[in-house]
């Protein structure tokens, strides 16, 4: 696979930016690239990039992180040493930038060397399960917000249709209608599908260009969520 | 079947308040549940209805009260310290017996505490936390899909008894993504009679008021009002029950730490050990009635809570003290692992009688 200098993960939030980010990184990591990631979502106070320290960490990935990630410190402050991915050319940078407008406003202060440098990607993480994108119309919507709020234009779309520990191939093949759209409507290629590794071992061979992802598992996920995904029994 | 979305358990409920037929929140931000009033604020103004960001909590709460009086369905939603400042309108709206909806998506305490989950704000939601003699409904969901099917069931529940309906929730089960599906509970609807909506000259007036006169009068509102608590004690507990048919022990949980607890609980079984689990979906109304048939059968009890124990006083309660009851917690935003249930779990498999 062929790598930009820096490659930014946006999108709507709860798309799966940081999932796709970390994923990116570890593969970068893996083809022997001096990789670092950094977390610039100034929005989401659980979930962030900081949670796969120990995995990044272990892949020899360079972790930055705001100061008070995942800590009671509610302040949306970025680190100076952000400023290293557009600085270093000799690094491989990954920017997982937050959701929406808000989340990408952060973005703003490295637009002009991201831009002077011209060897980005600049991916657009879609995901047609959320409720504020069901449709590539509403998707492109923000996208034009997000591109507004942080300087740089998108230059490729990722496929991350899911619907978390239910996503079966199926549900990403479903998405493939909904990208050619929104791939039409912005005259973006599509760049990436990612998935989650056993989704993705479906996969083979059907779509391409696919990152498989590995997702950490979490405290809270129930003993009858854990295997394969499936459709649970609603509350009555 | 109906569609699945992936959804923020934040942005969940306030889907699901819209499709319950509110048109009217009021909010002041808070993290972690800042994305209820986001959420407001990007799709009410499409739908004809109204978001408004109040310059305080006390305003907002004030402004659910007044939205509440004209016989609307309304809500509001905040983090611990917010409930706090709403406490005194969660009075009012108490003792002038009109239906709301409210939020408390919890976080660590006291005072300003921190931003990470918590669930110390048990006593504040079921003793009360505003002044007099009241209850609220509290729903506690410990999934995405149980925060959007609770919040259409709380503005049910409210409507039909006249009172606050509050979601007792986490940062965590707040900010969580899993799939849920909408049309699972229906939207049911009251008439109100009573609401404060213009006499057009055809009626007499309607008043919505907490202050009476007359301490006799007083007396008997609250007489009355504890009638119809009564009722929903008898008609609206919900809990879930899990392995507990040839249980020894019973543990009891709620929100984010029953799922801690149903992991330790799964581990312990695949260890041989019989233990179980209570989950109090309703806080007030508890569910003292199934703990009592339970201490019949097990030889103790185990809490998992965010907090320094609180919910604890109502499982002793519930079962008379006939059973011990340990506590596993954690508290200020930290999380029990499921090994520190687990260890609880063998604790109490060796007491008990």
């Amino acid at each position: 696979m062929d790598h930009k200098r820096i490659t930014l993960f946006a999108g709507h939030y709860g798309s799966g930016k940081t999932n796709i980010a970390v994923n990116y990184a570890l593969l970068l990591a893996r083809e022997g690239k001096k990789t670092a990631i950094a977390d610039l979502d100034i929005v989401n106070p659980y979930f962030r990039t900081k949670d796969s320290a120990s995995d990044l960490e272990a892949a020899g990935v360079d972790l930055i992180s705001p100061q008070f990630a995942n800590t009671n410190v509610d302040l949306p402050a970025l680190p100076a040493e952000a400023y290293r991915l557009v600085e270093d050319k000799s690094i491989f940078a990954v920017m997982d930038v937050g959701g929406d407008d808000r989340g990408a406003y952060a973005l703003g202060r490295y637009a002009p060397f991201i831009l002077e440098e011209e060897d980005y990607c600049m991916a657009f993480v879609a995901n047609p399960c959320r409720p504020l994108t069901r449709t590539p119309e509403e998707a492109l919507e923000v996208m034009r917000e997000i591109e507004t709020a942080g300087g740089v234009p998108f230059t490729a779309i990722v496929n991350n249709a899911n619907l978390a520990h239910e996503t079966t191939p199926e549900t990403v093949l479903a998405a493939i209608p909904y990208m050619e759209r929104l791939s039409k409507l912005s005259g973006l290629p599509i760049w990436l599908t990612s998935a989650e590794e056993t989704v993705a071992a479906g996969l083979a061979g059907k779509i391409p260009h696919l990152l498989p992802m590995k997702l950490q598992a979490k405290y809270f996920d129930l003993p009858e969520q854990k295997g394969p995904p499936r459709v649970r029994p609603l509350f009555g | 079947m109906a569609e699945r979305v992936l959804m923020k358990g934040n942005e969940a409920i306030a889907e699901a308040a819209i499709r319950a037929g509110c048109r009217h929140y009021f909010g002041y931000p808070i993290t972690p549940q800042t994305e209820i009033a986001a959420y407001m604020a990007k799709k009410m103004p499409k739908i004809g209805g109204v978001f408004l960001q109040a310059e305080s909590e006390i305003a907002s709460i004030n402004m659910v009260y007044g939205a509440a009086a004209a016989g609307m369905r309304v809500m509001t939603s905040s983090s611990s310290p917010g409930i706090s400042l709403k406490s005194e309108g969660l009075s009012y709206i108490a003792g002038s017996d009109v239906p709301a909806f409210v939020v408390n998506v919890q976080r660590g305490g006291p005072g300003l505490g921190g931003i990470q989950p918590s669930q110390s704000d048990y006593f504040q939601a079921t003793k009360g936390g505003g002044h007099g003699d009241y209850r609220m409904i509290v729903l506690a969901p410990a999934s995405v899909q149980e925060m959007a099917s609770l919040t259409v069931k709380g503005f049910n529940l409210a409507d039909k008894y006249l009172m606050t309906a509050m979601i007792l929730a986490d940062g965590t089960i707040g900010q969580m993504m899993e799939p849920i599906t909408f049309e699972d509970v229906e939207v049911e609807s009251y008439d109100k009679p009573w609401a404060l909506t213009g006499t057009k000259l055809r009626r007499k007036h309607n008043i919505v008021n907490s202050l009476y006169l007359k301490p006799d009068e007083l007396e008997r509102k609250n007489f009355e009002r504890y009638e119809r608590y009564r009722t929903v004690e008898e008609n609206e507990v919900m809990y879930e029950e899990y392995m507990m048919e040839d249980a020894e022990v019973c543990v009891v949980a709620f929100g984010i730490a029953s799922r801690v607890a149903k992991n330790a609980v799964a581990q312990a079984r695949s260890e041989g050990v019989r233990v179980g689990l209570i989950r109090p979906i309703t806080l007030w109304p508890f569910p003292s009635k199934v703990l009592r048939q339970a201490a019949e059968k097990v030889k103790s009890f185990v809490c998992v809570e965010l907090n320094m124990g609180q919910m604890i006083e109502d499982v002793r309660l519930a079962i008379e003290c006939t059973r011990p009851v340990s506590l596993c917690n954690r508290t200020g935003g930290m999380i029990p692992s499921p090994d520190q249930v687990l260890a609880s779990i063998r604790e109490a498999q060796k007491g008990g009688n």
